[in-house]
């Protein structure tokens, strides 16, 4: 590649070397294709993969704890002839690049274990590093072209390692749905694009940030990129799709999708809107916020009827998103109201917040991959006491479910405290109408977080704890090396970004202020490592020193008793009141734990209903529980579409039979009317 | 500074010490009330002492989680208990956790305890965790628009300054403290499994959530279950004391008889709340397990309107 590189300085040393990991990640995926059936293709396409994140995770992370290193721009003479391909580095895409390289890095270091059970490589290795490369190259194009063919480069390849497993039942509609959706954003980005880029058709992002769009405008391109990236990043209602889709690919790629492509969205939301788009308007911070809450909540409720391992991560993920989206929603009302630190608060909380769950989701992917492998399974009816025999996967798993759930110490808890804190501070705000959304949606939020906690005492509990329902559990073996290398680097960054949140805080301070003007006063200089949001008077945490004191007593607590009072042991049949039954089948399913769940929120949120059928006394019948429930989105927006869609289609059909004769009529009406149109326009 | 760790090492003890004495008392009250001699005050140590000293009898079927659990749930609420300012507010730990992260430290608990409820493999373990997470999953919402009402009064989330802002002269009477007042209250009895949400003293199968949750437990497994609901009562009795009745407590080196005098004043309060709480047990019936969300969703509401009363009555 012999390029001529028109670059500015030493800063563009840094985007140039990512520019070559990019490159080399498409070179590996083209290799893949040749050597596929071999043996060792598996092992080099995940280990170039590795390097090449490790090394561009790196270089982001410097870029972005060195700002002199930041700014580089850089034009490739691709893409458009009048355009070229722009790339920039700036804090944002450098923060977004260590996302996206640490879930690349440690699915392509699980990968190197799991890769062993893919039954049809041919179909993945490939699309592995074009996928990774597609992520990387969204978050430095610095035109709208080279933004869109990346997102659209990244979206196909995703689609391809979707349909690697395309014989499984589910499967083939998982992958047709997410092109239909990936298509609808696309077009979404491409009409907002178009948009932003005004009649002149300037579609260098620094030629948009020159001249913003009208306010009219803005509100279209906002909604335009709620819809473009809220359906890649699963928003409700556009999420359908997700949980279908995410799941169906082999495991560390739904790690990727679920914890890291789902985070490029975030960026492209935070690109426009907060760089690209004017100042915003107050009633942005209404809708956005409001959409966030409402998905934070769908998500989980999805999530707890869920008893598919995968499909009950990737409905968290859509929560997940909720959250983000209610931190960035609160940043855009205190900015929209000239209050920069709160903004910061805010923005701080959602970007946080974008790091912890690329992290927790992935180790809760590749935990849920490891039980695929072992066991074959991935409903968790069919699982149970896997901790006996998968010891090391169930601990990392149980650390991920806690960090999920958003229990100090670990960093979930870190992020939402700081959104909890940038609500607090909204009464400020002066609108009314942010006035009584915002406490709802505070409310939202908290009960999404309790309801999280319960989804996860089922995840965790059914599928790790108890005893084996099947042959299969009771015959799990523990994971390889690699998987359990990838899971525990990540269980030990959950804990670090919990108890020592201030170092990651300080990390976004440059994000913060290019976004929005201020920041958070920098954390590391306080006294042991605490964290405060706006000032110290007003509230403080420190996830350190809880989990120093809690380690501390429990620890003092333990030895106490085993020295001085008593240390022994016997095991015994369960006591289970006197009546134990040695049928696992007695146990609580995953279905049995959530019922009283779904009593209380389902008969609202999913129309459940129950119906016992006991047969009288003397039958012999087993007795029967009915549920039913509704997906409303489901039912209400897609259902009727895909209708009127085939209905219009059935009709349009008539069209490709006509005569010549008709064919010339068609012709000249389209023409005349086009004329028409043309002379009533001027 | 040596003082500030003096009163919080004290607080620490204190709270433990205290907390078995609170749960005598109240049962002691209870029995009175309904005209039985009831246990002597200090049984609940006893009981401690004993189970102690027990050996554990653990089920084939359970793994390190059960073990664990029962350290990490004392721990992790006694820590939680030592933070909450009791006779005095400085507290030299008071700046680690604020009230949402007290709440959700006794979160992390609830999630160890409800995943032990699960480990055996029974089905009481699973009925158990199953209902638990179920309250706590509008009871922590709940709990949470209390804190926002109360920060948004006090301007902070930390405890000490809420105790401090109460004490202050411009609180008022504020129809927002009281509805979060009442909201606190039944996320309390929510919390701790008390009636009319759950029974402490039942082992009738069908009604049975936090009793049913630990019913494997035995030995010093259960002793430690049991001390951490014990100080988790006291917990709630203290919060409730330090935001709604903060009359007496210490500030930070206001000397020794100040300090005594707001030990004093915390018992009497204990003594106090420990009381209504009997009588309220004595005087109503326990729910139904699905009527608890009615319940609990109840304080969700109270609390969600104490705060948008607050956002709304703020003019910028």
């Amino acid at each position: 590649m012999s390029l001529r590189l028109l670059t500015q300085g030493g800063a563009a040393l840094v985007l140039e070397g990512l520019l070559w990991c990019i490159a080399t990640l498409l070179a590996t995926g083209i290799a893949a294709i040749a050597m596929a059936r071999r043996g060792a293709a598996s092992a080099l396409v995940y280990g170039v993969s590795l390097c090449t994140t490790t090394i561009a995770l790196l270089a982001a992370g410097a870029a972005l704890l060195a700002p002199e290193s930041l700014g580089g721009t850089l034009t490739l003479p691709i893409g458009l002839p009048w355009l070229g391909a722009h790339f920039r580095l700036d804090a944002l895409t450098a923060f977004f690049l260590v996302v996206v390289n640490l879930g690349g890095a440690t699915a392509s270091l699980f990968g190197l274990g799991h890769g062993r059970h893919e039954e049809s490589p041919g179909r993945v290795l490939p699309f592995y590093p074009a996928f990774l490369a597609g992520m990387n190259l969204v978050l430095l194009a610095a035109d709208a072209f080279t933004f869109l063919f990346a997102w659209e480069f990244m979206s196909l390849s995703s689609w391809a390692l979707v349909m690697a497993h395309h014989r499984r039942p589910g499967n083939a509609f998982a992958g047709y749905l997410y092109l239909v959706m990936a298509s609808l954003g696309t077009l979404a980005l491409v009409l907002g694009f178009g948009l932003l880029a005004g009649p002149s058709g300037g579609y260098a992002f620094e030629a948009i940030r020159q001249a913003p769009p009208s306010a009219q405008v803005s509100a279209v391109v906002l909604m335009l990129a709620l819809i473009g990236t809220g359906s890649k990043a699963g928003l409700v209602p556009l999420h359908v799709w997700l949980p279908l889709a995410h799941p169906a690919a082999p495991s560390h790629v739904s790690a990727l999708m679920s914890g890291v492509m789902t985070k490029v969205a975030v960026y492209g939301f935070v690109r426009i809107v907060f760089d690209l788009l004017g100042p915003p308007s107050w009633w942005w911070g209404a809708v956005v916020p409001l959409v966030g809450g409402v998905t934070a909540v769908m998500g989980v409720l999805y999530a707890l009827m869920e008893h598919d391992l995968k499909r009950l991560l990737a409905y968290h993920t859509v929560e997940n998103i909720g959250i983000i989206f209610i931190g960035l929603g609160l940043a855009l009302a205190f900015e929209a109201n000239q209050m920069p630190a709160a903004a910061a608060l805010a923005l701080t909380a959602a970007l946080f917040h974008v790091f912890n769950h690329s992290v927790f989701k992935s180790l809760l992917f590749f935990g849920a991959g490891a039980v695929l492998a072992s066991t074959g399974e991935r409903d968790m009816e069919r699982l149970g006491g896997l901790i006996h025999r998968m010891p090391l996967t169930a601990f990392a798993f149980l650390i991920g479910s806690a960090a999920i759930s958003a229990l100090p110490p670990f960093n979930g808890f870190v992020s939402e405290w700081l959104t909890f804190q940038a609500i607090l501070l909204s009464p400020a705000l002066p609108q009314w109408l942010l006035k009584f959304l915002v406490p709802a949606i505070g409310a939202l939020l908290a009960l999404s977080a309790a309801l999280a906690a319960a989804c996860f005492v089922k995840a965790f509990g059914i599928t790790f704890l108890g005893r084996p329902r099947t042959q299969v559990a009771r015959e799990a073996v523990e994971t390889d090396r690699w998987s359990l290398a990838a899971m525990f680097a990540l269980a030990a960054l959950c804990l670090l970004a919990g108890i020592l949140p201030g170092y990651f805080i300080d990390a976004l301070a440059p994000v913060i202020n290019a976004m929005t003007g201020a920041s958070l006063p920098r954390q590391e200089q306080l006294d042991w490592l605490t964290i405060v949001p706006v000032a110290q008077s007003r509230s403080s945490y420190n996830g350190l020193l809880l989990f120093f004191l809690i380690a501390l007593t429990a620890g003092i607590g333990a030895e106490v008793i085993h020295r001085w009072a008593s240390a022994s042991v016997r095991r015994s049949a369960a006591w289970d009141c006197g009546f134990p039954d040695a049928s696992p089948a007695t146990q609580y399913t995953a279905g049995s734990f959530s019922q009283p769940i779904r009593r209380v929120f389902g008969s609202v949120v999913f129309h459940a209903s129950e119906e016992v059928h006991i047969p009288p006394p003397g039958d012999s019948r087993a007795a029967r529980l009915h549920v039913r429930m509704r997906d409303v989105p489901w039912d209400t927006l897609y259902v009727p579409t895909a209708r009127f869609v085939s209905y219009a289609a059935e009709r349009l059909n008539r069209v490709q039979f006509l005569t010549i004769r008709g064919y010339l009529t068609l012709v000249f009406g389209a023409l005349v009317s086009l004329l028409i149109v043309l002379t009533v326009w001027q | 500074m040596i003082l500030d760790a003096a009163v919080q090492l004290c607080q620490l003890l204190l709270v433990l010490a205290l907390a078995p004495l609170l749960a005598g008392y109240v049962r002691k009250i209870k029995a009175r009330l309904v005209g039985r001699q009831g246990p002597p005050l200090l049984q609940p140590y006893r009981d401690l002492l004993r189970l102690l000293r027990k050996e554990v009898v653990m089920a084939h079927s359970a793994s390190w989680v059960f073990r664990v659990t029962p350290y990490l749930v004392f721990a992790t609420t006694w820590v939680a208990a030592a933070l909450v300012p009791t006779f005095a507010t400085g507290l030299i730990f008071s700046y680690a956790a604020d009230m949402i992260a007290i709440v959700a430290l006794l979160g992390s608990a609830r999630f160890m305890l409800a995943l032990a409820g699960l480990d055996v493999g029974t089905s009481f373990g699973g009925i158990g965790s199953s209902r638990e997470m179920m309250i706590a999953s509008l009871a922590e919402p709940a709990m949470l628009m209390v804190v926002f009402t109360l920060s948004l009064l006090a301007g902070s989330t930390q405890l000490s300054s809420i105790a401090a802002f109460m004490q202050g002269a411009g609180v008022g009477l504020r129809v927002s403290l009281a509805l979060a007042l009442v909201a606190l209250v039944m996320v309390a009895l929510a919390e701790n499994a008390r009636i009319p949400v759950d029974n402490p003293a039942t082992h009738l199968e069908l009604t049975m959530v936090h009793e049913a949750m630990i019913l494997e437990y035995s030995g010093r497994h259960l002793a430690l279950i049991e001390a951490a609901s014990y100080v988790k009562l006291l917990l709630y009795l203290s919060i409730i004391a330090c935001v709604f009745a903060p009359w007496g407590i210490a500030e930070s080196g206001q000397g020794f008889a100040a300090y005594l005098a707001g030990l004093a004043a915390y018992v009497a309060k204990l003594a106090a709340g420990g009381f209504l709480l009997a009588v309220f047990e004595t005087a109503i019936a326990k729910m139904r397990v699905f009527r608890v969300s009615d319940f609990l969703g109840a304080a969700l509401m109270l609390g969600l309107l104490a705060t948008l009363l607050l956002f709304v009555s703020q003019v910028t």
